[in-house]
């Protein structure tokens, strides 16, 4: 399954070993892991939830996927992003990409992350010693993802 | 009869995660739905006023106020996506 919404941590390596396999065809593998930072706008961050449309998420992540198989030679992509309650230093997301050469797995793990960032139906809260408070959307994440 | 959603910081502040609701003949697109629970008032009026970043869903894929809605239809309303 290319696309997994899940509350438990994941493994880079394992899940990169198992997304090339065997495939002799493959001479690139990008990756990409986000990361839950200790940085906030006013206040050392405790936590972060994170929630998502179940149903739509999937149907959106794989669309995504679909879209830069459709522009680059890639083999293989796999999206995995946690929900639930997360702390700094957690990992949040991964996008990997196989293929035969750097450049389509550099691309197509770029545009995979960047529409991401503006498609999918994910949303954070940040907690804080002031509080709680939604995480708004960013004007550059739209700017990341239109340059595709 | 349509299933509404609200999601993230539009349900806490609507009060609301779900509802079924009997539209009024005339409501069939996404913009007509959004007046329609602008009439509402209060919170509802405030949050999906005109300019206010609210995203629309319709089964699933993201929808623009021209987008149609039929009986037996999930459409959810949520704010701009901040995951990843």
């Amino acid at each position: 399954m290319p696309v997994r919404v899940q509350t438990e941590d994941f493994d880079m390596a394992r899940e990169v070993a198992a997304l090339r396999g065997s495939d002799g065809r493959v001479g690139a593998v990008a990756a990409f892991v986000g990361i839950v930072r200790d940085l906030n706008d006013v206040a050392a961050l405790r936590t972060l939830t994170l929630e998502h449309y179940p149903g739509m998420t999937e149907k959106a992540l794989a669309r995504i996927i679909d879209e830069a198989k459709s522009r680059w030679d890639i083999y293989e992509a796999l999206v995995i992003h946690r929900i639930g309650e997360l702390a700094p230093t957690d990992q949040i997301v991964l996008v990997a990409v196989t293929s035969a050469h750097r450049g389509e797995a550099f691309s197509a793990c770029q545009l995979i992350m960047d529409y991401l960032k503006t498609q999918a139906p994910f949303w954070k809260k940040e907690r804080t010693a002031d509080g709680e408070r939604w995480v708004e959307a960013r004007v550059s994440d739209d700017e990341a993802a239109a340059r595709w | 009869m349509i299933q509404l959603i609200y999601l993230a910081r539009l349900r806490e502040v609507l009060g609301t995660a779900t509802e079924t609701v009997d539209l009024p003949r005339d409501v069939m697109s996404v913009g007509s739905l959004l007046a329609w629970l602008r009439t509402r008032g209060g919170a509802w009026a405030q949050e999906l006023a005109p300019g206010r970043a609210v995203r629309i869903a319709v089964n699933h894929d993201i929808a623009r106020p021209d987008t149609q809605i039929k009986p037996g239809d999930e459409v959810a309303l949520f704010p701009p996506v901040t995951g990843g």
